[in-house]
């Protein structure tokens, strides 16, 4: 079988993950894994989902969305509520996770569906704002809404309620959602961004994903060959939407504690997430994914270095954005970097093949 | 280009051997069966609940100084460790983690509600004994390895409102409340002051909310409540705010009574604070640091000398964390060679059957009830003259 380089380009990216995937079982199984480290795969893989799915939008579409964090927390919220309000109903809980990964996904594509209809005729930093503002309306309105059920059937406010006899708190305003059930698990995390990445990826190779790029290297001509602008970006927003509300089960449904608060779904957040795109290598799928795990485990690997960490942290943004795009260090790694190694020795076989 | 591939793999699977590397190095399984007990705490050290972490911290470090000095638990020496969570429940679950390969019997933690709920799962699931000095939020101790030291957010509202019904010159007056709708700290306690002020027919008559983000502004509440004639203004919230509030009534010639819950201490400490705007101010708190007792001024200069500033009730709550499972430590003989399973379980049996009556966050006695949550009495103080009498 005969790949393209993109396909071969692609498989390696999966490989990766998959190599990653094995080796972290092989040492989790042998015990040379240490708690900590084992608690920060989950979030590793939420985040290189997160990242991968605003590179859709950021790389591939061209346009900058702040409001990435606020499709993780519909995602998140949406499943949740299912999986809380379903936890003592007997459904086997892999059942029930996977219809709180569909519900969480579809709400997050439903929503991004809603604001790219007036947002995707806006460009450039006017989208950004608006994203801004609709990742900040969404985490507001959470945490402000108050939901449960009792006898008399269910009840919203924005104030708090008593409920009357048998019933639960569903969203309990500022406290959130308690008690949604941990299901995420590490094969389950690797195994989304496999699928996150095989979808983002068919995207990109395929006439859409052609026509998306198209948009974004020069709209007026895309729009002069007949391609429908706003339906192809209003794709890529949906398709972004969807993933990163799929990263928002997984977040919600490896802890307990669910709020709607600016640590978990801030503009902060979405600029972190925006940040590993960036540094990762803006339209580079690996480089996300390579970047969101890289930068997520770095703090927590430099704990002993106590409150050091967060200056060595950004120091590390500064170098790895130098090195990754000072035009100095591109050619440095042309010249010297272990791909041009490769390729130097790749010449002189080749050309000690043609003596012989 | 089959080669470019496996040199590829392979320099990718180095970069991941070697970040596993420096994950493994945290050490392998429990250090139980030593000599020393190994307690951990975890809360905020940086960003914007810090001040409450480094308190906890500083206090317990205090206590387990002194329990060390004075030799140890049951012959023991502690060890002690404290991780920072940022205010964040995900990055609470990591500090556990990281406590767990350390090695940690026992845990002190964590400050903050959410985090605290989020790491109590944890603990369950391990069954390592966990006593927050200041988790409020009720499900902080929903399960039975779960104490706390503070009043949980429902018992203080309900204390207020109790206060407030019950006494002579304040039970009478209209009340406003202003509360913090983003935190679960502020909204647990005012939904519980509402529903007791309500039985007890104390007469509510304007409640209003602000959030996180918009915290620095609180004019039109203050106008509502103003207009609404209220005579006392209830505020469940955070000090650095309250001190807002009390500058902008000031500015607006506005100047019911304020009632603060534990949260108000530490106004008097705020940068650039007139004091003197606090004067007559109310606050139900389990600790002041202004108390002449022998144990409490202890506490205060030691930390004052260790970290130059006055300590607040978080770290009184440690302080007495601290001293809490050394009391229960010894009368069930506890030793650190037991498994953390063992510890806990000893350590659950203890805890409802101890009473400390040398505490800084009680006038009288602290006990603690199965469900986890202390017996103790709140003590309302009242700002005179910059220091806090105790009030009526």
């Amino acid at each position: 079988m005969k790949f393209t380089k993109q396909t071969k380009h692609d498989l390696i990216t999966c490989g990766i993950v998959a190599a990653f995937y094995i080796l972290v079982t092989i040492l989790s199984a042998t015990g040379h894994l240490s708690n900590h480290f084992r608690g920060l795969l989950v979030p590793l893989c939420y985040y290189a989902i997160a990242a991968v799915s605003l590179n859709l939008v950021v790389g591939i579409l061209g346009d900058l969305s702040l409001g990435h964090a606020g499709f993780m927390c519909i995602g998140a919220f949406s499943s949740s509520l299912f999986s809380v309000a379903v936890k003592n109903s007997g459904l086997p809980s892999p059942l029930r996770f996977l219809i709180a990964l569909v519900i969480g996904t579809l709400m997050a594509a439903l929503f991004g569906f809603l604001i790219g209809i007036p947002v995707l005729r806006l460009n450039g930093d006017y989208l950004a704002i608006v994203t801004l503002a609709f990742g900040e309306i969404i985490k507001n309105f959470l945490s402000a809404v108050y939901l449960g059920y009792d006898e008399a059937g269910i009840h919203a406010s924005f104030k708090s309620f008593q409920l009357q006899g048998e019933g639960k708190m569903l969203i309990n305003g500022a406290m959130g959602i308690q008690g949604t059930p941990m299901d995420s698990s590490f094969t389950v995390a690797v195994l989304l961004l496999l699928i996150t990445l095989a979808v983002v990826m068919n995207i990109v190779n395929s006439r859409t994903g052609r026509a998306i790029m198209a948009i974004r290297d020069n709209r007026i001509a895309a729009e002069s060959v007949g391609i429908n602008v706003t339906s192809y970006k209003m794709l890529a927003f949906t398709v972004s939407a969807a993933i990163a509300g799929c990263a928002g089960v997984l977040f919600s449904h490896n802890t307990t504690t669910l709020t709607a608060s600016s640590t978990y779904f801030g503009y902060n957040v979405s600029i972190m997430i925006l940040v590993y795109v960036v540094l990762g290598g803006i339209g580079s799928i690996r480089g996300s994914v390579i970047a969101a795990a890289v930068l997520y485990v770095l703090p927590e690997m430099l704990r002993g270095l106590s409150t050091y960490r967060m200056l060595i942290y950004s120091i590390v943004l500064i170098v790895m954005m130098l090195i990754n795009w000072a035009p100095g260090a591109i050619a440095f790694r042309e010249r010297y970097g272990i791909m041009a190694f490769l390729r130097r020795r790749n010449e002189n076989r080749g050309k000690e093949g043609q003596r012989s | 280009m089959k080669k470019k591939v496996i040199c590829l793999l392979s320099a990718a699977l180095l970069t991941v051997a070697s970040l596993c590397g420096c994950g493994g190095s945290g050490g392998q399984g429990s250090a139980s069966g030593g000599d020393v007990f190994k307690i951990g705490g975890i809360g905020p050290t940086t960003g914007g609940a810090a001040i409450y972490g480094s308190d906890v911290r500083d206090a317990i470090q205090i206590a387990v100084d002194e329990v060390n000095a004075a030799g140890g638990i049951n012959g023991f020496k502690i060890e002690y460790r404290f991780e920072d969570d940022e205010h964040n429940a995900e990055k609470a679950v990591n500090a556990y983690n990281t406590l767990k390969d350390w090695g940690m019997q026992m845990l002190i933690g964590t400050v903050t509600s959410a985090p605290c709920i989020a790491v109590s799962e944890l603990t369950h699931t391990d069954n390592m004994f966990q006593l927050t000095p200041s988790g409020t939020a009720v499900q902080c101790v929903q399960y039975d390895n779960a104490f706390r030291v503070c009043f949980s957010d429902p018992d203080q509202g309900a204390a207020s409102a109790d206060y407030i019904a019950g006494n002579a010159d304040l039970g009478s007056k209209p009340v406003a409340i202003i509360y913090d709708s983003s935190t679960e700290y502020s909204t647990g306690i005012h939904d519980s002051f509402v529903a007791k002020a309500g039985d007890l027919g104390v007469n509510i008559v304007s409640d209003t909310s602000f959030t996180t983000d918009s915290n620095t502004d609180f004019s039109v509440q203050l106008q509502t409540s103003k207009d609404a004639g209220a005579e006392l203004l209830f505020l469940p919230i955070y000090y650095q705010e309250a001190s807002l509030i009390l500058q902008q009534a000031n500015a607006m010639g506005y100047a019911p009574v304020f009632f603060g819950v534990d949260g108000m201490d530490g106004i008097l400490g705020v940068e650039n604070f007139d004091t003197s705007l606090a004067e007559g101010v109310y606050l139900l708190t389990p600790f002041s640091a202004t108390a002449e007792d022998e144990l409490t001024k202890n506490f205060v200069s030691k930390f004052e000398e260790k970290t130059g500033h006055v300590p607040n009730q978080f770290g009184a709550d440690a302080y007495d964390a601290v001293y809490a499972i050394k009391a229960v430590c010894e009368k069930q003989d506890i030793k650190p060679s037991m498994s953390i399973s063992e510890i806990c379980d000893a350590m659950k049996t203890g805890m409802t059957s101890i009473s400390l009556d040398k505490v800084l966050t009680s006038p009288t006695t602290i006990s603690w009830t199965a469900q986890g949550e202390p017996n103790k009495d709140p003590r309302a103080v009242i700002i005179e003259n910059g220091v806090y009498v105790l009030a009526k």
